[in-house]
């Protein structure tokens, strides 16, 4: 075994955020356990510039960031957050890097073909996001996608210096733990293209399915479902939930501290799944075809579905039906000793 | 080599998003400025044509800072729709204490944010290092590596546990509905909840204030703030004996109206009252909303100025005068500004009143009025923890209208914010957005007016050989710019 080794010089991060709202910033700020300046030394990273936390401001700011544009000073891992800008009509004009006059996509490309590691930071980045969404009048794209088709800013082909595709940590926002479990990764030398999925996000969290560990499994099983937001029941017959077939550890590593939006009680829109910003219908309600849900559990045969939801619904406990549809629990367990039913 | 007469300063950070001002310099100082919003996203027309409750998903990621601050602006519109004449229903008593306390916490994280991670660490520069007060500011304050930043990281993390039960997540949580919230609270979670909110009272006694809150809220006027520094080893009190040192009370000045929307309803009224604050009249008044108006004379759109529930610009570059994408937002064409300092002049803070009756409001009133907040925020969301009653209702579920005028006002960390929407047939046809830094970084108005910030800076000191004058460094960031809700 190869034990990873301290690299000589720290790894120098760049971070640029364009079409996005800097909330992966902000969600990444709330890294718990060390907090985020500790796990950024721990991965020995040295932060050359961050829209957010650097001092460096006009000019200071410029000369790091062209350096690194021009190959002139290695970047070791450069971040984008926030999609890729190309409107108005191709010119990049909606978004003007502030004091350089040009569009802030050629600073983006610049540095990212020079940098060792690429890593999208949000689904925006990744692949486009909300900031495509509505028809994509801003003609957003991601770094290496344009929704779900290859090519996006780099190109398909592209791979960073260090011989990875871009890294694509999607979500809406990120988890903190998603970016600083890569970062960790990339320092430690562990980060290969089998550390990745189909859609170069990191396995790390999209080897799991919202799906597991969510707290309404029971309800999921026999089909005891919510039908208001803020109901204890399952939400994906009538609330839209796509947890069963979005890809990420949300049910296992919890949000800020304890959380999900499953347990906050609203479905899950698979914010970290390319196209998320559109998926045809209301986001929090079901669609269906004569009343069965069109979008079935990832690998499930929709015959098999169709018949076990029915024979588990015949088989739903009273404790689940009376629970489903409200948001605080009428009937709890009771163990059979204690005269339990 | 003579002084350069104009500079560019961009980009701005430790700003929320892209920022860009230019100024006309008149030897040791700013003449004039015109602040630049370079990002365009589109919000308002992608929310046109969805169906009305996707707005509660779309709304909260125009921004990552003040994504609760959308929410509820968006919920309040969604529940606003409602025939006319008929009043809107209140929330429950629960609901509205959830959301209260969601939305605190997102408003406290980013008072929190901006005093340590975005201001203070300008006192770090090294154009400071003869003052005597810069070797204690660089230890403390320094970019990523003073010693504030691994005290707070931890306390504002602990801050957002509250929403891991309330929430769900942050930012862009969905739990914030037009009926209440989604998340109903037992018992032991109210207990929790106390036990974390206690953490972060600890946090702000022991670094922030090293005082009691009730002994900070309770700061009268300004020479009693003062004499409070001088015996305070906390980072407000640093804040204070610095802002004295370079007379940051003289900084930054503006002498303009302020709003507030209001914000943290209750059965009781809001924590912090909707109004006007003319600071040449010294009271308060009536606000009128009828009166709001976007001008985009010199922004980067197509269309008439008009009221935003009525006026939809497009987005068109060949507007010869325009240089952001920014919107100028009028009272009755009047400029105005809005954030912590005008809400608590507003409400009648007697400190921020007094402040800004000497000096008019500045960098340094601006600071003060954000950091009392954080002490204001914490006691009242101690009461509305202790108010939920875990046996009643958070939520009303009851069927809404679909068609229907209404708007959605709230108050983010930095100021006001505003949705407009119409919908019919239960898709959205109108949707318009007046967020606090647009008030605040507006361009010039048809009338040539500047904005707020571009008034503020005007008469700013420049050192000698300065490319980026810290002084403007210090009056841009006294703002709290949001800059991805500014244009949106």
């Amino acid at each position: 075994m190869i034990a990873p080794t301290r690299p000589q010089r720290p790894l120098r991060l760049i971070w640029l955020q364009s079409g996005g709202c800097g909330g992966c910033t902000m969600s990444l700020l709330g890294q718990q356990g060390p907090d985020l300046v500790t796990a950024l030394r721990a991965a020995h990273v040295e932060v050359l510039w961050h829209p957010s936390l650097s001092e460096a401001t006009g000019a200071e700011a410029r000369a790091i960031l062209n350096a690194a544009a021009s190959g002139e000073e290695p970047v070791d891992i450069f971040c984008l957050e926030g999609s890729v800008i190309h409107g108005p009509n191709g010119t990049g004009g909606f978004h003007i890097m502030a004091g350089t006059g040009r569009p802030m996509r050629e600073m983006i490309e610049g540095i990212a073909r020079h940098a060792t590691h690429v890593v999208a930071v949000g689904s925006c980045a990744a692949y486009g996001g909300i900031t495509a969404g509505g028809g994509n009048a801003v003609e957003a794209g991601g770094l290496a996608y344009d929704g779900t088709a290859p090519g996006g800013l780099l190109g398909a082909q592209f791979r960073a210096r260090g011989g990875l595709p871009v890294i694509n940590i999607a979500g809406c926002p990120i988890h903190p733990g998603w970016f600083v479990d890569t970062i960790l990764q990339i320092a430690g030398g562990t980060m290969t293209p089998a550390d990745l999925d189909e859609w170069e996000r990191p396995l790390a969290y999209t080897a799991s399915l919202v799906h597991h560990g969510c707290a309404r499994n029971e309800y999921y099983e026999f089909k005891a479902s919510a039908e208001q937001p803020g109901d204890l029941g399952c939400m994906m017959e009538n609330l839209g939930c796509k947890g069963t077939q979005a890809r990420a550890d949300c049910n296992i590593r919890a949000w800020n501290g304890s959380g999900s939006c499953l347990d906050g009680g609203y479905p899950c829109i698979n914010c970290t799944g390319p196209g998320f910003e559109e998926p045809g219908h209301a986001f929090a309600v079901t669609p269906k075809i004569s009343g069965i849900p069109i979008g079935l559990p990832t690998d499930m045969p929709k015959a098999w579905f169709v018949a076990l939801a029915s024979l588990s619904k015949a088989a739903t406990p009273r404790r689940l039906k009376e629970n489903a549809a409200r948001p605080m629990p009428v009937v709890l367990p009771r163990d059979r000793r204690k005269g339990g039913a | 080599m003579s002084e350069p007469s104009r500079l560019i300063v961009g980009p701005f950070n430790r700003v929320e998003g892209d920022l860009e001002v230019r100024l006309d310099l008149a030897g040791d100082h700013v003449e004039a400025a015109r602040v630049t919003s370079p990002l365009y996203r589109g919000f308002e027309a992608m929310l046109v044509g969805r169906p009305a409750m996707d707005a509660l998903v779309y709304a909260p990621r125009i921004c990552g800072i003040c994504s609760v601050s959308q929410s509820v602006a968006a919920a309040r519109a969604l529940a606003g729709v409602r025939p006319t004449g008929l009043e809107r229903r209140p929330l429950p008593a629960n609901g509205a204490h959830a959301t209260n306390l969601v939305h605190a916490v997102e408003n406290l994280a980013d008072h929190l944010t901006h005093f340590y991670l975005f201001f203070m660490p300008d006192f770090a520069r090294a154009t400071y290092a003869e003052e005597p007060w810069h070797a204690g500011a660089a230890e403390r304050f320094t970019a990523l590596k003073g010693t504030a930043a691994v005290q707070v990281l931890p306390a504002r993390a602990g801050l957002m546990n509250l929403m891991g039960i309330l929430a769900g997540k942050w930012p862009h949580t969905l739990s914030i509905q037009p009926g209440g919230s989604t998340r109903a609270i037992t018992r032991a979670e109210q207990a929790r909840l106390r036990l974390m909110i206690a953490g972060f009272r600890a946090f702000c006694e022991t670094h922030l204030f090293a005082a009691p809150l009730e002994q900070v809220a309770t700061l009268a006027h300004r020479d009693a703030l003062y004499a409070w520094a001088e015996g305070s080893s906390g980072d407000f009190a640093r804040f204070v004996m610095i802002s004295r040192a370079l007379d940051l009370a003289r900084l930054g000045r503006t002498s303009l109206r302020h709003i507030a929307f209001g914000a943290y309803p209750s059965e009781d009224g809001p924590l912090f009252p909707r109004g006007m604050f003319d600071a040449g009249i010294g009271t308060a008044a009536h606000l009128p909303l009828s009166a709001i108006t976007e001008d985009v004379s010199h922004a980067w759109y197509r269309g008439e100025s008009g009221t935003p529930g009525k006026a939809a610009p497009v987005p068109d570059m060949g507007n010869p005068d325009a240089y952001s994408w920014c919107k100028a937002p009028r009272l009755d064409g009047r400029v105005a500004e809005v954030g912590a300092l005008s809400r608590q002049l507003v409400a009648g803070h007697p400190l921020l009143r007094d402040m800004v009756a000497r000096e008019g409001a500045s960098v340094e009133a601006r600071v003060v009025a954000r950091v009392i907040e954080i002490a204001l925020v914490t006691m009242a969301m101690e009461q509305w923890i202790a108010a939920i009653d875990p046996q009643a209702p958070f939520q009303d579920t009851s069927p809404r209208l679909e068609t229907g005028d209404s708007m959605g006002l709230t108050e983010a960390a930095r100021g006001s914010l505003g949705h407009w929407l119409r919908l019919d047939g239960g898709r959205i046809t109108h949707y318009q957005i007046i967020a606090p830094t647009t008030w605040n970084f507006s361009p010039r108005d048809a009338a040539g007016t500047p904005g707020p910030l571009e008034q503020a800076l005007v008469g700013a000191p420049i050192r000698p050989g300065e490319t980026e004058p810290v002084a403007v460094q210090h009056v841009v960031r006294s703002f709290d710019p949001c800059m991805v809700c500014t244009v949106h």
